[in-house]
């Protein structure tokens, strides 16, 4: 009953974050460029303040999934780094709690667009 | 010849107007079922290996969602779900994951510097660029304040 609990909160959570977004583009035309950072720059906003902490122990992957979590795992890096190493920390901290999951989309992006069969379109 | 103005309102008169209701409810469903898929894999990874610590749970459970963006990117899929979709496709880490490879699939065409490898940050540029310099600022002021 519990994991069927888990399961509804993140299902409410993330398809609320979703349709937030929705109603943006319904309302704004934003393109999805445009969504994809605003909601980053919600995620560092959320974890700056430290409000993200709570969303995740309720939400769990809800609020991790969406964009959101990549941008609070950037200033969380950041603000992590800081404390450890100082100045240097700051400055590599942010990307580098990032790394694999950047790694993993730009290597994807590379092989499956070597791999695409998009060559008919040729101009 | 036509007014820049009238052209707008005849712009506006035609396009498309996306009913709210229906897609509101699209992007919930599809969002949320993202989301649930992740926590799926979260814990199945916490169950299969059980020392592994929470933060390497998320990071294995991100780069897993990324990859099956890809793959279904790649497949033709994850366009199809968008359709449906909309928000509830691009906010979702998948949707960054299909930013990167779908233009990279699309501009195979103009050759693998030009087209495969720049073209991929085409959409996620922006996102990398912002992210790195707010993550930035927020270190530095971090360290100003501790000082």
């Amino acid at each position: 009953m519990e994991i069927f609990l888990n399961y509804l909160k993140v299902f409410a959570v993330g398809g609320f974050v979703c349709m937030l977004g929705q109603i943006l583009i319904n309302k704004t035309k934003m393109s999805s460029a445009r969504i994809l950072v605003l909601y980053m720059l919600v995620g560092v906003v959320l974890e700056v303040t430290g409000a993200f902490k709570y969303i995740k122990d309720f939400a769990h992957s809800g609020i991790s999934i969406p964009i959101i979590g990549f941008g609070s795992n950037l200033a969380k890096g950041a603000l992590e780094g800081m404390k450890e190493e100082g100045l240097m920390g700051a400055i590599s901290g942010g990307l580098g709690a990032v790394a694999a999951g950047l790694t993993t989309a730009i290597t994807c992006g590379f092989v499956f667009g070597l791999l695409s069969k998009s060559h008919s379109k040729k101009i | 010849m036509i007014e820049r103005q009238e052209y707008q309102e005849y712009i506006k008169q035609n396009s498309p107007k996306s009913p709210m209701v229906r897609t509101l409810f699209a992007a919930f469903i599809v969002g949320g079922l993202i989301c649930c898929i992740g926590e799926a894999i979260g814990d199945v990874l916490k169950v299969i290996f059980k020392t592994m610590s929470e933060k390497d749970v998320a990071t294995w459970e991100s780069c897993i969602m990324i990859f099956f963006g890809s793959t279904l990117t790649a497949l033709g899929l994850y366009d199809k779900i968008g359709h449906f979709a909309g928000a509830g496709s691009i906010v979702p880490i998948t949707g960054f994951a299909n930013s990167i490879v779908s233009p990279a699939m699309e501009f195979n065409r103009e050759g693998v510097f030009f087209g495969v490898c720049a073209k991929m940050f085409v959409i996620a540029g922006p996102i990398i660029v912002f992210g790195t310099v707010a993550s930035f600022t927020v270190g530095l002021i971090g360290w100003f304040t501790t000082l």
